[in-house]
């Protein structure tokens, strides 16, 4: 069993990253089951939605406390949450962000975190700061979970015309974002 | 065929396969999906239906009993305040003997305001005399509502029946459903042809003024339908089997009662967590299990005897509260042992999860663990000592 959890402010997209990631893994025959949980029920309020997907089906109704993975789309609600809190001695996080704007907590050895630029991404394709596909993509890339064909097969599921097209584009710069980083280590 | 689903939309998808000939509501969270979904596919000529806007939900209530006196299926849905506000109509259609059937996502009540799940409303609703129905996933929900309308609409029965989900859990959840096909919703469900309807060529009168002669009768007469409902029940999700391959007793579902010592009781979606920790326990070699209660109207007393009747050591979940007294469902339970020859040793009472307050698997553990010890009532699980300290003064 694999546990993602997203933070992200209610009308950032969460549930929609929630169910095309969902989407993408039912596609692959795997079992997921992503559900949000609203706090004040507004725009702007900080929310989390979940994916914990599985070999058989789901049935476990808890929220997510342990994650493998972490989504921050939005990372100002760093400032009042503690967004690492129970993540996984190797998990790994996902922040959309610009380099030094993002102040990543301490982390464990086999922890790694990836900050990438969703929303400047989202800006540029999709023309508003809606970077989740950017963050699936990079999602992709860092966790190895999923191919960005697995992706774009949610996305194409999910979008048509000029929208499909924007967010393909959206996934493969997220994922390029970090197998660029990565090489960069490398080197 | 296996698809990728909202727990709101699988339930419009399969009310449309249901074919109703009205459909009426009023929108309150966390129903609000599921009504916007039919009302769509009206809109987009995909359902023959006709979708009646009203102002509250006392008239979504009127406008569905109507419709269905008038021999035509009709559906609608609500949560929380918003089937309080029904209460009095929907003792009318149980009383009028009307086959609504109306999708309740479980949800807490007022005040303090609070949008999430718990099962105080339907609980609340127990003695409607509708059938109640409870989900613990969505592809159980979504089935629950064909054989719901099989049910309601028996010659036999003509009843009422509510089918429970729990609000977001599952209303908001995406899932995997298999999701049935109209060719086999029709060979399931056949066209609503009841025995009586309104009709201006062959007048009758529907709920009239019975005075204390006739009274009582009528509602013993309800009263034993609810018991004839026990068996039928099973037979119709016999009968589902065939048709859709999948199997429900219903009534209840026990979890590896077998050999079990302590049994957790319980209703919704909290079973799925209750099953996984069941399973993680028994690798362990503890002896639990659950038995879950599909079917709270009609209460099925003897199946729940016959289930429990050697367990050592019992806990029932609540998640609604009847306050000053017992909690409802555990009250329930004990009733069924009194007098008894066999009964467990211990039947504990426990309150988890109300407004939304996350059930984890260590809640379940916990419940487990004081199973081991003397007999718990009502106890609360999960509760903030440091919350209950602030005072007004």
């Amino acid at each position: 069993m694999k546990e993602i959890r997203i933070h992200a402010r209610a009308g950032q997209g969460a549930i929609t990253t929630a169910s095309l990631l969902g989407y993408a893994y039912f596609l692959k025959g795997i079992y997921p089951y992503a559900f949000p949980s609203f706090s004040a029920a507004r725009m702007g309020a900080p929310m989390n939605a979940f994916v914990r997907v599985d070999s058989k089906p789901v049935r476990l109704r808890s929220q997510i406390y342990e994650p493998n993975y972490l989504l921050i789309v939005d990372h100002t609600i760093m400032r009042g949450f503690n967004c690492f809190s129970g993540l996984k001695e190797d998990g790994i996080a996902i922040i959309n962000g610009k380099g030094d704007a993002v102040t990543v907590p301490k982390l464990k050895a086999k922890q790694k975190v990836f900050i990438v630029p969703a929303s400047d991404i989202a800006l540029k394709y999709i023309g508003r700061p809606l970077g989740n596909t950017a963050m699936l993509g990079a999602f992709c890339a860092a966790t190895n979970e999923l191919t960005l064909d697995d992706l774009n097969a949610a996305i194409k599921h999910r979008f048509s015309a000029k929208l499909q097209e924007a967010n393909i584009k959206a996934a493969q710069e997220g994922f390029e974002s970090v197998t660029h980083k990565t090489k960069e280590k490398v080197r | 065929m296996k698809e990728f689903l909202e727990g709101s939309q699988a339930i419009a998808e399969v009310i449309k396969l249901c074919r109703p000939g009205v459909i009426s509501a009023y929108p309150i969270t966390p129903q609000t999906h599921i009504v916007e979904g039919l009302a769509k596919m009206c809109a987009d000529g995909e359902l023959d239906s006709q979708f009646v806007n009203v102002e509250s939900e006392h008239s979504a209530a009127s406008v569905v009993l109507g419709a269905v006196a008038t021999g035509v299926r009709a559906y609608t849905a609500t949560s929380s305040q918003g089937l309080f506000y029904m209460a009095e109509v929907l003792y009318n259609i149980s009383g009028m003997r009307l086959p609504v059937i109306m999708t309740v996502a479980a949800r807490s009540i007022s005040a303090p305001i609070n949008i999430w799940n718990d099962h105080q409303d339907v609980v609340s609703l127990r003695d409607a005399g509708w059938i109640q129905l409870h989900a613990e996933d969505i592809q159980e929900a979504a089935d629950l509502h064909l054989i719901a309308y099989r049910l309601g609409e028996d010659k036999t029965m003509m009843l009422p029946v509510m089918v429970c989900m729990d609000g977001f859990i599952l209303t908001h959840g995406v899932e995997t459903v298999n999701m049935p096909i109209q060719e086999e919703v029709d060979k399931f469900l056949p066209a609503y042809n009841p025995p009586y309807k309104l009709d201006v060529t062959n007048p009758m009168t529907l709920g009239p003024l019975v005075d204390p002669d006739y009274y009582m009768e009528a509602r013993f007469a309800l009263n034993e339908t609810h018991k004839e409902a026990l068996a039928l029940i099973p037979k119709i999700t016999a009968e589902f089997a065939k048709v859709f391959g999948r199997n429900y007793n219903g009534l209840i579902e026990g979890y590896q009662l077998n050999d079990a010592e302590r049994v957790i009781v319980a209703m919704g979606s909290v079973c799925g967590t209750i099953k996984e920790v069941v399973d993680e326990l028994k690798k362990k070699g503890k002896k639990v299990g659950l038995l879950k209660i599909t079917s709270l109207r009609p209460f099925p007393a003897m199946h729940i005897y016959q289930a429990l009747k050697n367990i050592p050591k019992v806990a029932v979940i609540d998640r609604a509260l009847s306050i000053g007294s017992f909690a409802p469902l555990s009250a329930e339970v004990k009733a069924v042992f009194f007098g008894k020859p066999k009964r467990p040793k211990a039947v504990s009472s426990f309150i988890v999860g109300l407004g939304g307050r996350d059930i984890t698997k260590d809640s379940i553990k916990e419940i487990f663990r004081l199973l081991t010890g003397k007999e718990k009532q009502g106890e609360f699980i999960d509760l903030k000592p440091e919350l209950l300290k602030e005072s007004y003064e």
